[in-house]
This record gives C-alpha cells, sequence and structure tokens, in this order.
C-alpha cells in the first residue's frame, strides 16, 4: 500500500470511528468488558509509543539523549508543568545534551 | 486525519522505518478512544443527521474536554464547537507551516524534536497513571513494546501493546 493510500484509508477511519461513537447506543458502553478494554487501550498504546519513540533506533534498542529528553519530561509533570513545557523541555534538554557532546 | 496522537503515532512508524499498513493501524487503533469520546458526549450534544456529521470531525481529547464537563447542551456546544473549530483551524494551519519550512530547519535533532515526541505521548498519559492499575498496564506494555521490538517489523510493538490492554481487560473481573 503506497504511503498515501494508507493516509486516506486511516484518515477515513478515524473519522467513521468518531462518528459510530456519537452514534453507537449507550448501552454497548454499559457492558463491563468493553468499558475495561475501552479504559485501557489509551493507556497502554501511549506507554509503548513513549517506550518505542525513546528507546529504539529501528529494530534496534538504544540509549541516547531521548532518555535525559523523557527524564526531564518526567520531572516537569511532577510539577504540574502544563502541556507545551513539557514538550518543550523535552527536547530542549535532548538538544542541549547532545550540543554539549 | 484529524485526530493528532494518530498522526504523530502514524508519521512514527513510517520516520522509523515501518510499513504503511502498520502505521495505519497504530493510528486507528489510538483513534479508537474518539469513539469513547463520543459515547460519552452523545447525549450531551444530542445532535442529529448533518450536524453530527460535521461534528464527529472537530471530535479531538481538547474538543471532549471542554464539553463533557458542561451541565447543559447549550454550553457543552459552545466548548466543543469553540475548542474544536480553534483547534481545527490552527493545528493545520501550522501542520501546512511545518510541511512548507520544514525543510529549512535541517536536522530536527539538533533541536531535539525527536526527545520531544516522547515527552508529548508521556504528557497525554500522565493524567491516567492516576490509578493504580493503569501504571501495571502502562508498565507492562512498555515492556512488551521494547521486548518485541528488537524481532518484530517497526509499528508492531505498539500494535502488541494493545493486545496487552485488551487480555488485561477481559481477563481481570474486579469491577472499577
Amino acid at each position: 500500500m503506497s504511503v498515501w493510500a494508507a493516509i486516506l484509508a486511516a484518515g477515513l477511519g478515524c473519522y467513521l470511528l468518531k462518528l459510530a461513537g456519537l452514534s453507537v447506543p449507550a448501552a454497548v458502553l454499559e457492558r463491563p468488558v468493553v468499558r475495561r478494554v475501552a479504559d485501557l487501550i489509551p493507556v497502554a498504546l501511549l506507554a509503548a509509543l513513549v517506550a518505542v519513540q525513546v528507546f529504539t533506533e529501528g529494530q534496534r534498542l538504544v540509549l541516547d539523549a531521548r532518555a535525559a529528553g523523557l527524564g526531564a519530561a518526567v520531572v516537569l509533570l511532577l510539577l504540574r508543568a502544563p502541556f507545551l513545557v513539557v514538550v518543550l523541555g523535552s527536547a530542549a534538554t535532548a538538544a542541549l545534551l547532545r550540543l554539549w557532546a | 486525519m484529524f485526530t493528532g496522537g494518530s498522526q504523530f503515532a502514524f508519521v512514527g512508524v513510517l520516520a522509523g522505518g515501518g510499513t504503511p499498513v502498520s502505521g495505519a493501524a497504530t493510528a486507528l487503533l489510538l483513534g479508537t478512544r474518539n469513539t469513547l469520546y463520543g459515547l460519552r458526549l452523545a447525549p450531551l450534544l444530542a445532535w442529529t443527521g448533518v450536524r453530527r456529521l460535521g461534528a464527529a470531525q472537530l471530535l479531538i481529547d481538547e474538543s471532549s474536554a471542554m464539553s463533557v464537563t458542561r451541565d447543559t447542551t447549550a454550553r457543552a456546544r459552545t466548548g466543543f464547537l469553540v475548542t474544536g473549530w480553534s483547534v481545527f483551524v490552527l493545528w493545520n494551519l501550522f501542520t501546512l507551516v511545518g510541511a512548507l519550512a520544514g525543510q529549512a530547519l535541517g536536522d530536527p535533532r539538533t533541536y531535539g524534536l525527536d526527545a520531544a515526541v516522547g515527552g508529548a505521548f508521556l504528557a497525554l498519559l500522565w493524567p491516567r497513571l492516576a490509578e493504580p492499575r493503569n501504571r501495571v498496564i502502562a508498565v507492562l506494555a512498555a515492556a512488551v513494546a521494547l521486548g518485541v521490538a528488537p524481532s518484530v517489523a517497526v509499528g508492531v510493538p505498539v500494535l502488541a501493546a494493545g493486545g496487552v490492554a485488551l487480555l488485561a481487560g477481559v481477563l481481570s473481573r474486579s469491577p472499577r
């Protein structure tokens, strides 16, 4: 599949997922299994995305300046910094570390 | 595709060398949370027909957050529309700026932009970590993703972590 075809398909799919939520009867969400899985999926996906974005390079596991950036993000989140400050803080930490290295 | 997490995920998978199909699959899985927002908001916003079709496109983290706590349909709609349209216009405008001017910036690593993505995902995840069960799932999911990363195609680790959520949700019995 070409990149553009995948983008169009995913874009359409993402829209239909939104529309489905607005259109499906609420009774579906009342089922406990559906609710549990639905609660857990974003948690698992985001945690995996963090791990993969920070600690891998292609298929290799690596430890580099991005880990320091993630550390900065944790500190800023503990300090209840707003989203943008967290993002810029982790970028700046990694950038400075690379500058000095 | 107007849902930031999915866009980042798609680009992340492709940039890491993953196939377009695994990029699209990751984007779709991450987009499922919008379905849940929709389920929560449908009775509150109470839109039907064409308006519902339009509202669906604006249904994102931000617009949901700014409408779900309102006590009346009118206030919920105001919060939803103002937030949804603001983000929609600005997000796409600056995406265009990035697409046109991005090359001029040179290697994004110089600015630590690759590290910013991890920070952004963690910030999105953070509020959910208040719950102990979610912390366990997050650690498990990250471990599974890194564990399979060396032996599977790029993009698949994140999908495997989605399997963790599915398993945990189906197997766990304790009511919340």
